[in-house]
């Protein structure tokens, strides 16, 4: 459908060439001129290395943390150069933001913003290519053709590797109009490609942040505050001074980093510290913050709606209507990431380096360089694979704490957190509670809506979710709850929760009305598209697309096994449409063991099958997951949960059969480190409701009793 | 403080350590082979599994003077080039997501496919307790019957 050619660079857009030492060309892009999503310039950058021997290496500028980025955006640069993957090294790029942008891992962004500009730069480069074998031949650059890291004449036995070309191609001028491949016969793009970093992994050399060990280096344990909203009064570290392996202990704030010469040695020291804790702040259990959130839900809130269509209240006080009514409670919980934070930092009078697993590299060397009130420049930050992130590693505290460590000690440091650390303390998934009011009138139309949410967070809605755009009047309303509880996105913020409030709530007023769940939501997605109020954020015929192809997967209201019974989640987020069904097996002792998830995924064009597979039945285990066991509470302040014999985890025998399938598209490629968890949840609570009558509107979903 | 003569993956190391440090910690600290990984610290998610002699343990919960003198074996150890049939298993279906629960899960594979090298799915679901948070199950259960063919195959053929 493509095979355009992109014209039009603005002037001030530059492609810079570089020779590289013996010989070889690095090509930097940079496009001035993509509009981002508010009108506003942004540069887009890419790197690519031919080496005079035909080495061809791909950069990977963003971070990895498991969701595949590492391999898929160097699959697209690939693609359009027209190289053989094999021949392709992939590097991980360090944080360079006048070379790279958007070096983040968060809102499944990275495949989105980088789909075009990677194209670009590979597609680029293969007309460089090109151009230098016209010139060597002598030949217009249109009788030249690629294949697989070689430029070929037509009609001709001519052939030239690239690795042959970089030295003319780097002496000539950056071609203008490039042509892009055709979508239709791409070689790569839409495979089943591995992971790069596999064989590292499996023979257990790839070094992650916590296996950092350098010369002079020493290892730091913290000891911080128990509870949340307490500060240091004072302590006692006799014992520990004592502890083999210690080094030094200093305070830091209302913390104490224990230094020394090995990770376990610290740790024991660091417990060893007998330390006084005050506060003067309230420190609330969990059952405080229910109750003040259930109150603020009744009170409603000061400040303006974030979403109003029609007039709720005037479609609630209408006769002959029948409201539904819903109350719903998302608890605390961990990000538990397998390798607990950590971060080297070395904090030198000329300058510093960062090196460790984040999500977010740019923010943390801005930040390091407001904290030591130095030039962003004097600052260089290097990514790991990160040993998981579900945006924990977004923030900014333990790359503060080793930075600081590393300064008060003056020495390299790579500080890490034990899990009882991680788990007990740092950030969580914000704990929120939902409201949810419809009506329908006395044709079954639904036309009020009114979510009305609170939580420890900026927004506990998503005000554009469907069914907004599909019901007349319709109402969001979002408080935040003040909480010395730090928080921080979680795997699909907000959404990882809501989306079980919304579709549990729709299939509670579907079965009311004694509507089919699927044709329900089919029917709005119509609405929607027909009579759209309002924003409508989401592509009606995309969505029911997703929702037909799923229950057409699973025999949807078809006669199932005895026992069996299916409940539908249908979601949209970060551009991306996911429907699933559960199919739960009703057990002769009346527990509930899910047995099987169906699942339906439109992101636009697939990059690379094997790892978009993976991210997606693996966010369906961990929405599982999570929805069944995962809770942290508060007593006072203070964790009561911190590590994994107190805070269940899914295993291996919980683990449903998965089938997913992709929509084959052409639109623009999307991101999956996170629209695939939001459903599962909803999907199997609406599955125990079908097979039980019981409604579940608390996570998790273990202490209903249903589930063993 | 004590010394300890350790075989880890066929080589001999000594190490003047606390007795009550844990294996794990020997192995990543003093032996220096960090492909074995900490997740919790007491036996609960199997990221620090390695093999004593040929059983899979949690090394984060032996303290070293348990070890006695049986040989230790971690994911450095189990083959020279990564072709060992459950580590070419996982490269196939490429099963890591994040990958740093899967060296656990690959020796805790090992052990499973010694003692039993035809797994039912109710043999992987009682011994596959690792966790893996970014929950690549469904690929480690595939990979797990694949690296049976594999092994088997080996020994039949």
């Amino acid at each position: 459908m493509e095979n355009r050619s992109v014209n039009g660079l603005k002037r001030r857009d530059f492609i810079k060439i570089s020779a590289l030492t013996g010989g070889g060309i690095m090509l930097g892009f940079s496009w001035i001129g993509c509009s981002s999503g508010k009108g506003k310039p942004v540069t887009l950058n890419a790197y690519i290395k031919i080496d005079a021997d035909g080495k061809i290496t791909i950069m990977a500028p963003n971070p990895e943390d498991g969701q595949g980025v590492k391999t898929s955006l160097p699959m697209i640069v690939a693609e359009e150069l027209d190289v053989d993957w094999s021949q392709v090294h992939i590097e991980q790029a360090g944080l360079d933001t006048k070379k790279y942008h958007r070096q983040v891992a968060g809102g499944s962004g990275s495949v989105k913003a980088s789909w075009d500009p990677f194209r670009k730069a590979g597609a680029t480069a293969r007309q460089m290519m090109i151009n230098a074998a016209a010139a060597l031949w002598a030949v217009s650059p249109d009788k030249c053709y690629t294949a697989n890291g070689m430029v070929l004449l037509k009609d001709s036995e001519k052939k030239v590797a690239y690795g042959a070309l970089t030295t003319r191609a780097a002496k000539m001028p950056v071609p203008k109009n490039i042509t892009l491949q055709n979508s239709g016969t791409f070689r790569l793009i839409g495979k089943r490609i591995p992971s790069v970093d596999n064989q590292a992994i499996v023979t257990g050399s790839y070094k992650y942040g916590i296996d950092t060990k350098r010369k002079g280096m020493l290892y730091a344990a913290m000891v911080r505050p128990p509870a949340f909203g307490q500060t240091l009064k004072s302590f006692n570290d006799i014992e520990a001074q004592k502890s083999p392996g210690v080094e030094k202990i200093i305070r830091i704030g209302d913390k104490i980093a224990v230094f020394g010469r090995s990770i376990w040695e610290v740790m024991q020291g660091a417990k060893k510290i007998q330390a006084e804790w005050q506060s003067d702040v309230l420190l609330e259990s969990t059952s405080d913050y229910l109750n003040n959130f259930k109150a603020l839900l009744i009170k409603g809130p000061d400040d303006d709606p974030k979403r109003q269509d029609g007039d709720i209240k005037k479609a609630f006080s209408k006769p002959g209507i029948r409201t539904f009514e819903a109350w719903y409670e998302a608890p605390f919980i961990a990000h538990n990431c397998m390798e607990p934070m950590n971060f080297f930092a070395d904090v030198r009078s000329d300058g510093v380096e960062l090196y460790g697993p984040t999500q977010n590299p740019e923010s943390i060397c801005h930040k390091t360089a407001k904290l030591l009130g130095i030039p962003e420049d004097k600052i260089t930050v290097m990514m790991t694979r990160m040993g998981g992130g579900f945006g924990r590693r977004l923030m900014f505290d333990f790359v503060e704490e080793a930075v600081l460590a590393s300064k008060a000690v003056g020495a390299p440091v790579n500080l890490i957190w034990t899990r009882e650390d991680d788990m007990g303390g740092g950030y969580y998934r914000p704990m929120c509670s939902y409201q949810y009011k419809a009506a329908v009138d006395a044709n079954n139309n639904l036309i009020a809506w009114h979510n009305n949410s609170v939580g420890v967070t900026g927004n506990a809605s998503r005000p554009n979710n469907f069914p907004a755009g599909a019901v007349p009047n319709l109402q969001v309303d979002a408080q935040d709850y003040k909480s010395p509880v730090t928080t921080a996105p979680w795997r699909g913020p907000i959404h990882n929760f809501i989306a079980f409030a919304e579709q549990t709530f729709m299939d509670e007023i579907a079965h009311g009305i004694k509507k089919d769940p699927v044709a329900f939501r089919l029917e709005l997605l119509e609405q929607a598209k027909k009579k759209p109020v309002g924003k409508v954020d989401y592509d009606p015929d995309r969505y029911a697309a997703v929702i037909q192809k799923t229950a057409e997967m699973a025999g949807w209201g078809k006669p199932k096994d005895k026992g069996i019974y299916q409940g539908i989640g249908a979601y949209y987020c970060f551009d991306t449409y996911i429907t699933q069904i559960a199919e739960v097996l009703k057990q002769d002792n009346g527990k509930i063991k899910i047995k099987k998830i169906y699942c339906a995924v439109d992101c636009g064009i697939l990059i690379n099958h094997s790892g978009a597979e993976n991210e997606v039945e693996g966010g369906i285990i961990d929405g599982i997951g999570n929805a069944l066991y995962a809770e942290i509470t508060l007593t006072k302040g203070k964790p009561d949960q911190a590590n994994f014999n107190h805070y269940r985890m899914i295993k291996m025998i919980e683990v449903p059969e998965i089938e997913v399938q992709f929509i084959k598209s052409n639109e623009h490629p999307t991101g999956l480190g996170e629209p695939p968890l939001p459903p599962a949840g909803p999907a199997v609570a609406n599955a125990v409701f079908a097979a039980t009558g019981v409604r579940l509107r608390t996570q998790p979903f273990i202490k209903s009793g249903l589930f063993d | 403080m004590a010394t300890y003569n350790l075989t880890i993956n066929k080589k001999k190391y000594t190490v003047d350590v606390d007795p009550d440090m844990p294996l794990l910690w020997v192995i990543r600290d003093f032996a220096e082979l960090t492909g074995t990984k900490y997740g919790c610290g007491i036996a609960e998610c199997g990221a620090c599994t390695v093999h004593l002699g040929d059983m899979a343990i949690r090394s984060c919960v032996l303290p070293v003077a348990g070890v006695g003198d049986k040989e230790i074996t971690t994911i450095e150890g189990l083959s020279e080039n990564g072709d060992h049939p459950v580590q070419v298993a996982w490269k196939e279906l490429d099963v890591p997501q994040c990958g740093y629960c899967q060296a656990g899960q690959i020796m805790a594979t090992v052990a499973l496919l010694k003692q039993k090298p035809h797994p039912t799915d109710e043999d992987i679901n009682d011994s596959m307790t690792n966790i893996c948070r970014c929950c690549s199950y469904t690929r480690i259960r595939k990979a797990i019957k694949l690296a049976s063919e594999k092994v088997t195959g080996q020994v039949l053929g």
